[in-house]
């Protein structure tokens, strides 16, 4: 259920369609995550928090914009990868996804 | 023999190929989406259980054709999923899969393209929860995912009407809030009529099902900004009497029309022109969608169309392709069929229009560039007489607005009226970012094999 408009959501997107492929573990922010096969990590992201990233210059928050591949508005950084598009990268099991530089990592 | 590389595996480029195909040459069809689709017939992920027929409606019916059409052409023809052409450069396209890239050679390039969104920036448009309105109905098709509860559509483009019918059938609470006043709407009728009935029978009937189910509605607003602290939670705006309000939402779908993704076209050789009507530039291409030189376009990122113009544009683009390789090709009444439904859209232009004075006259403090988070007052100062860049590519190296990770796909049309307003050219064609490979950026790893070329 949606929190009160004022109150901004915890999550931003809102699952009205069951994803029914095998589940994949994933971790968020040292945070477990449990999606399904065929989510974006964008939609297994914003399905549990309400932002994908900081922006490097201004500090603000964002969580994408365009949807589409298009906008790079949507980059997260990942353990084993270099950083990329939360909206168009699939989730993979084991996956780990870092809406912060991750400690170790090059930012 | 001949190799035919298409370029997009939506509507203009599948019914390209198809119509190749069934002509006996060799297509290599790239997609950068593991699916094919486009924007129009953009398919589920595997394992979602999306209803399309709840979704879509009437439309779902085009939807299955489409489908069942690619999958006849598929073992036919060299498909490429998940790969992008992320430049054009002596007779190759250079596309990256997997993190590894390739140089592959053609004969004849046809692109399909596409389109993305046009924005306006306004304040607030870079919070948490405002997407652009073709994403937010992206994320639904192929996510099943809507991007709030209390969603409010805003801007100006046939689809925000669609988009917010298709929020409604999956239960989110909608508003409409549309720039463009019904006087420039009616005096379109006409011309709309004229070219595509069944049409603008369609958008109209969106609009009424929204008035019947009693979703808020209002025509000729001004948007003032998205508010919000980490994200946004109303929108302000001011109706056409001129009284201010704000709509209480949890997410906002946020766009001007679309854009054609021009940019192959241009770094392969394409001239571009100027559209004064639409103010921004496309492919110079003749009726048929031949730029020259083996290279042809087709669909929205030719013209912006709709999906019936798409297809018809890609069947005329490949008819022309063949033909100018010498075969005999019959070209029918579809010519006409294309010209009429590009009159429909011309109509739709000035029904759904480009806020471009409010855009020229945004306030210095609203950032234009969300990459480099660059404010309009930032641009105007380096296009102050003494600093000399008196041209939007010069303005782009001076702030770095358009030099971020978007390519400036989306400030460029803003920062392209604020550079015009401020050097008072607003009424000559605008200047444009110029194109640049790569398109997208590239993973690290693949900019890694290019040492490997020959
Ligand atoms: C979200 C959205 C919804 C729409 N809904 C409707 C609708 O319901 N009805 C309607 O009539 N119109 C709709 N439109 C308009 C729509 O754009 C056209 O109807 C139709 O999809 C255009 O077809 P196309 O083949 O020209 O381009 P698209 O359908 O946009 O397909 C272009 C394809 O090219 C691919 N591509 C682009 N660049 C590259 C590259 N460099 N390398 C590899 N692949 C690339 C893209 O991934 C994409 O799949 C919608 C548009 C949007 C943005
Ligand atoms: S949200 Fe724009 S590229 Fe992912």
């Amino acid at each position: 259920m949606a929190a009160a408009p004022s109150d901004p959501p915890r999550q931003r997107l809102l699952r009205v369609a069951a994803c029914t492929g095998p589940e994949v573990a994933l971790v968020v922010d040292g945070q477990a995550v449990t999606a399904r096969e065929g989510e974006s990590v964008l939609s297994a992201v914003l399905g549990v928090v309400d932002h994908l990233r900081l922006h490097e210059v201004s500090g603000e928050l964002r969580a994408g914009f365009c949807l589409m591949g298009a906008c790079q508005d949507c980059w997260v950084w990942f353990a084993d990868a270099p950083r990329g598009r939360a909206c168009t990268t699939p989730v993979r099991e084991g996956m780990q996804v870092f809406t912060r530089p991750p400690p170790g990592l090059l930012p | 023999m001949t190799r035919i590389v298409v370029v997009g595996a939506g509507p203009a480029g599948v019914a390209a190929a198809t119509l190749l195909v069934e002509r006996g040459a060799d297509v290599t069809l790239i997609e950068e989406r593991a699916q094919p689709g486009g924007q129009v017939w953009r398919a589920p992920a595997p394992g979602l259980a999306l209803d399309m027929d709840r979704l879509l409606r009437g439309d779902s019916e085009g939807f299955r054709r489409f489908h069942a059409g690619f999958a006849v052409l598929r073992p036919r023809i060299d498909w490429r999923p998940e790969t992008l052409v992320w430049n054009v450069h002596g007779g190759t396209v250079q596309i990256v899969a997997g993190g590894a890239q390739q140089a592959l050679p053609y004969d004849a390039l046809l692109l399909a393209t596409g389109a993305t969104d046009r924005i306006a920036p306004i304040p607030g448009w870079t919070l948490p929860g405002v997407f652009a309105l073709g994403g937010a109905q992206a994320v639904l098709k192929d996510q099943g995912c809507l991007i709030g509860r209390e969603v409010v559509f805003c801007g100006s483009s046939p689809l925000l009407f669609l988009a917010a019918v298709q929020y409604a059938r999956f239960g989110a609470a909608v508003t409409v809030l549309d720039t463009t006043p019904l006087g420039a709407k009616i005096s379109a009728v006409p011309g709309l009529a004229a070219s595509a009935p069944r049409q603008l029978a369609k958008g109209i009937g969106l609009m009424a099902a929204l008035r019947r189910q009693g979703r808020p509605m209002h025509l000729g607003v001004t948007l003032l900004g998205f508010e919000g602290s980490g994200g946004v939670t109303g929108v302000r705006w001011r109706d056409a009497r001129g009284v201010e309000r704000v709509t209480a939402c949890d997410a906002v779908a946020y766009g001007h029309g679309l854009r054609p993704e021009s940019q192959l076209a241009e770094i392969a050789g394409a001239s571009l022109r100027f559209d004064r009507l639409r103010r921004f530039h496309a492919p110079e291409a003749d009726a048929l969608g031949r730029c020259g030189n083996g290279l042809y376009v087709a669909g929205d990122g030719a013209a912006i169309g709709g999906a019936e113009a798409a297809e018809v544009s890609g069947r005329l683009a490949a008819m022309a392709l063949l033909a100018d390789r010498g075969e005999s090709v019959e070209f029918g009444a579809l010519p006409e069929r294309l010209a009429r439904l590009r009159r429909f859209q011309d109509g739709l232009a000035r029904a759904f229009a480009w806020p471009h004075a409010q855009v020229a006259a945004l306030a210095d403090g609203v950032t234009v560039c969300r990459c480099e988070q660059i404010t309009a007052g930032e641009v105007r100062a380096v296009l102050a007489p003494q600093l000399g860049a008196a041209e939007v590519n010069r303005m782009k190296a001076a702030t770095r607005c358009g030099m971020g990770r978007c390519q400036g796909r989306y400030c460029g049309h803003a920062a392209a009226e604020i550079t015009a307003a401020a050097l008072g050219r607003a009424d000559a064609p605008l200047d444009r970012l110029r194109a640049q490979p790569p398109v997208k950026p590239l993973p690290i790893a693949s900019a890694l094999v290019e040492d490997d070329w020959p």
